[in-house]
């Protein structure tokens, strides 16, 4: 049955989609899509040092202690990339993959007196989201849902006011260079915009939802349009869609095979898969169905002239 | 002709089999063991071992130690040698989005195992799931690369993320079943190598041999595969054929992997290895070797350590110990290293100042000489001194970079000091810099002569190639010019 309860958490679910959805699309066309899923495992030895000193789960330190180690993910990827004239792949691989060893040891040695469960960073409680709720202007609204807004707000503000260098330094940053727009910053910008909104949304929400609403969205809507604008609008069009859909199919779907639920944040990841498949197969100008009409149109055109 | 490929095939099938027996005779120590002793590493050790633990571990004396240390230093071998493929290919990412995607499979293999009864935590079953849905993940992605516009990383990362999410909403179904708590299951995602048994080592070294195998045995295709795919195709070779083998083989690496140190950690494994040996050479089989035997330390030492300190997970470790490695080779390694590059481009750089100073001093004893003879070209050129302003003005030369320059040239015993401020050439720099002088300008003619360049524009295009001219390049170009004099005009003019 759906209650407030799902309403909020499908809300909450579509503030943090959208604000992924804004600077995903920056990340497809800079080819760095993997560097949400980096970002998101690499900040766990920031949650645990801010946890180790703080010695309290209170968010702001747990916030800005992960802000600050997504930040300096980006920052390490580039120099052993650069530095070590590496592959940028494979140096992303290894920084992310050293930054969560360290965070696990910390996990780990500091365990006896912690409850800090690296299963919660990857698959969050979005179901809970709802029972913590802050008061804004009079009204009761789910603490995820503002922090959320906000960040989706921030990063709205940010690309808004940036549209123009961001555009030219995705497409061509030599030239954006050139132009006096440095696009090292506008890097280290959007770097910043994808760490700080993934480290706002794991917490709520988990991070699970946030690698999959970087890219999935931005990649169906690249696949349906070559204009910026209407690709950053259908990418958030497809994350609200996934949301919305993904919350419904978590209650509605393991019903069919004898469960009871399951977690909404694993379904919303799954149905922007089911949207980039609808789009991959029926893209009206490169879908493959269209593409298969237009290939047998054109080898009955050749059987015919072979004829006459 | 056919033999000649008969035999390069056997010669390579025998280095297949010597490396697999190599790696089944690493195993057979723990098979002599007794098999009694299967509790969890983890729980043994105290806060600073003593001597003879350490020995006890260093030499696999205890029969745990030795399973978990001699499989992670296995699987680091089969993955050194896949992910240098993966990582000419310039696709080290695979092993991430692969090891994401073999997560609904684990879910569905045990949701099936549980309602065929018994517990579902039967190991070939879900690690056959993991091989399926992460074979899947990989179809999905090449197709996706191949139908559409949208490149490899979208793909890779579009196919973990989706995947990732699917395995998670199946796990949130399955955790519910009545038959089976699947709370082991999350052991994938962080690995569980201190509590391996007999059974997992034989499986993860037999898989380790047969991986390493064939990544031997196809070396040759894989190669042509990783330089040149479509080379490859348009030769005859399969080589989609050839790719999906490859992924095979990271499909293979990366589900035995999941079992010893966890979903995320295998990553490192596929990558850090490979990426730390391309420092220590430029050649492919090398790079290998060195790639497989950084697998094999880290696993080696990361599975000792956390044998020997309480608490310190295995896998966690090992990714540290090839971080670490990988640190050292990125700054020590004398190939390709920071500290290397770095030490070989100041070599360089300080040549090309040198050259340039020597050449400027020669110019400028030209012209003066030009000058005495009333512009007769032929007369011997003299060495008198000259003045730093002379030479500051032949160059765009910084003054204290061009102190510098004077200084170690004259430690070097090219150049002296002719008093009141003044530099003369030594005898040996005014040779040195007779010779710098002639092969610049050997090479000026060889431009204007051969490569059409406009006399006027031949100085800075010479002045990029003639400090790396060796002394058979610049024969080469005497016999191409059919000039043999000791002096050769400049064909511009020298300002």
């Amino acid at each position: 049955m759906w209650t407030s309860f799902d309403t909020w958490i499908v809300v909450t679910a579509a503030l943090c989609a959208v604000a992924c959805a804004l600077p995903g699309c920056f990340l497809v066309l800079r080819k760095m899509s993997m560097m949400g899923d980096a970002i998101s495992h690499a900040v766990l030895p920031g949650l645990a040092v801010a946890f180790l000193i703080t010695g309290t789960r209170a968010s702001s330190a747990m916030f800005l202690g992960a802000a600050i180690v997504g930040i300096l993910t980006a920052i390490f990827t580039q120099w052993v990339s650069k530095v070590g004239n590496v592959d940028r792949g494979a140096a992303m691989g290894i920084v992310f993959t050293t930054l969560f060893a360290v965070g696990l040891l910390l996990i780990v040695r500091a365990a006896d007196n912690v409850d800090l469960d690296p299963g919660c960073v990857l698959y969050g409680a979005i179901e809970l989201t709802p029972l913590d709720v802050v008061k804004v202007g009079g009204f009761d609204i789910p603490r995820a849902a503002a922090v959320l807004g906000t960040v989706l707000l921030i990063n709205f503000g940010i690309i808004a006011a940036l549209f123009k260098e961001m555009r030219l330094s995705a497409f061509d940053p030599a030239l954006a260079d050139t132009l006096g727009f440095s696009s090292r910053f506008l890097h280290y910008l959007l770097m910043t915009m994808v760490a700080v909104t993934t480290v706002a949304s794991f917490e709520a929400v988990g991070s699970i939802i946030v690698i999959a609403m970087l890219i999935v969205p931005a990649a169906t809507a690249l696949l349906l349009t070559r204009r910026l604008i209407p690709m950053i609008a259908i990418a958030v069009g497809v994350a609200v869609i996934a949301a919305v859909l993904g919350h419904a199919s978590a209650l509605t779907v393991p019903k069919w095979f004898g469960f009871d639920t399951t977690t909404s944040s694993g379904m919303m990841a799954a149905m922007t898969g089911l949207l980039f498949g609808l789009a991959w197969l029926f893209s009206p100008s490169e879908g493959l169905v269209i593409r298969w009409l237009i290939q047998r149109r054109g080898s009955d055109g050749l059987h015919e002239g072979a004829s006459n | 002709m056919r033999r000649v490929r008969t035999e390069l095939w056997l010669r390579r099938w025998l280095v297949g089999i010597v490396v697999c027996l190599g790696c089944l005779a690493a195993g057979s120590p723990a098979n002599a063991a007794d098999f009694d002793r299967q509790q969890s590493l983890a729980l043994t050790g105290v806060e600073w071992p003593a001597p003879e633990e350490v020995w006890e571990v260093v030499a696999l004396k205890n029969y745990n130690t030795r399973l978990v240390v001699l499989s992670t230093a296995l699987l680091g071998v089969a993955a050194g040698l896949v992910g240098s493929f993966l990582l000419l290919r310039k696709r080290s990412l695979m092993g991430d989005a692969l090891s994401h995607a073999t997560l609904p499979g684990i879910g569905i293999a045990f949701a099936i195992g549980a309602s065929l009864g018994g517990t579902g935590k039967s190991l070939p079953l879900l690690l056959a799931g993991a091989t399926v849905s992460g074979v899947i993940g990989v179809l999905v992605m090449l197709a996706i690369r191949n139908s559409t516009r949208l490149r490899d990383d979208v793909a890779m990362g579009l196919v973990l993320s989706v995947f990732f999410g699917i395995g998670v909403a199946i796990l949130g179904m399955v955790q519910t079943m009545p038959q089976a708590s699947a709370a082991g299951l999350e052991s994938f995602i962080y690995g569980k190598t201190a509590s391996m048994v007999k059974s997992d080592f034989f499986f993860i070294a037999s898989v380790a041999a047969v991986s390493a195998l064939i990544a031997v045995v196809f070396f040759k295709e894989f190669t042509l595969l990783c330089f040149d795919d479509d080379y490859a195709a348009s030769q005859g070779w399969p080589a989609f054929g050839l790719d999906l083998l490859l992924l095979g083989l990271v499909t293979a690496v990366t589900v035995i992997g999941l079992q010893a140190v966890g979903l995320i950690l295998v990553i490192a494994f596929l990558i850090t290895p490979p990426t730390a040996a391309r420092f220590w050479t430029e050649r492919l089989p090398k790079m290998m070797g060195i790639s497989a035997f950084i697998g094999a330390l880290s696993g080696w030492l990361g599975a000792s350590l956390s044998a020997l300190l309480p608490r310190l997970p295995a896998g966690a470790v090992i990714v540290l110990v090839a971080a670490s490695l990988f640190v050292i080779s990125m700054f020590f390694a004398p190939a390709r290293g920071v500290i290397g590059r770095w030490l070989r481009h100041r070599r360089l750089r300080k040549k090309v100042n040198r050259q340039h100073l020597l050449r400027a001093a020669y110019e400028l004893l030209e012209a003066r000489t030009r000058q005495n003879g009333n512009g007769k070209r032929e007369m011997p050129i003299i060495n008198v001194p000259f003045s730093r302003a002379d030479l500051q003005s032949k160059r765009t030369w910084s003054p204290r970079e061009l102190a510098r320059i004077v200084r170690s040239e004259i430690a070097m015993g090219h150049l002296e000091d002719a008093g009141e401020g003044r530099l003369r050439l030594s005898e040996e720099g005014f040779g040195e810099a007779a010779r710098i002088t002639r092969n610049h300008r050997l090479w000026e003619v060889y431009l204007v002569k051969h490569a059409d360049i406009a006399p006027s524009h031949v100085d800075r295009d010479a002045d990029m190639v003639e400090h790396i001219l060796e002394a058979d390049l610049v024969r080469r170009l005497e016999e191409e010019l059919r000039d043999r004099d000791a002096w050769i005009p400049s064909p511009h003019l020298i300002q």
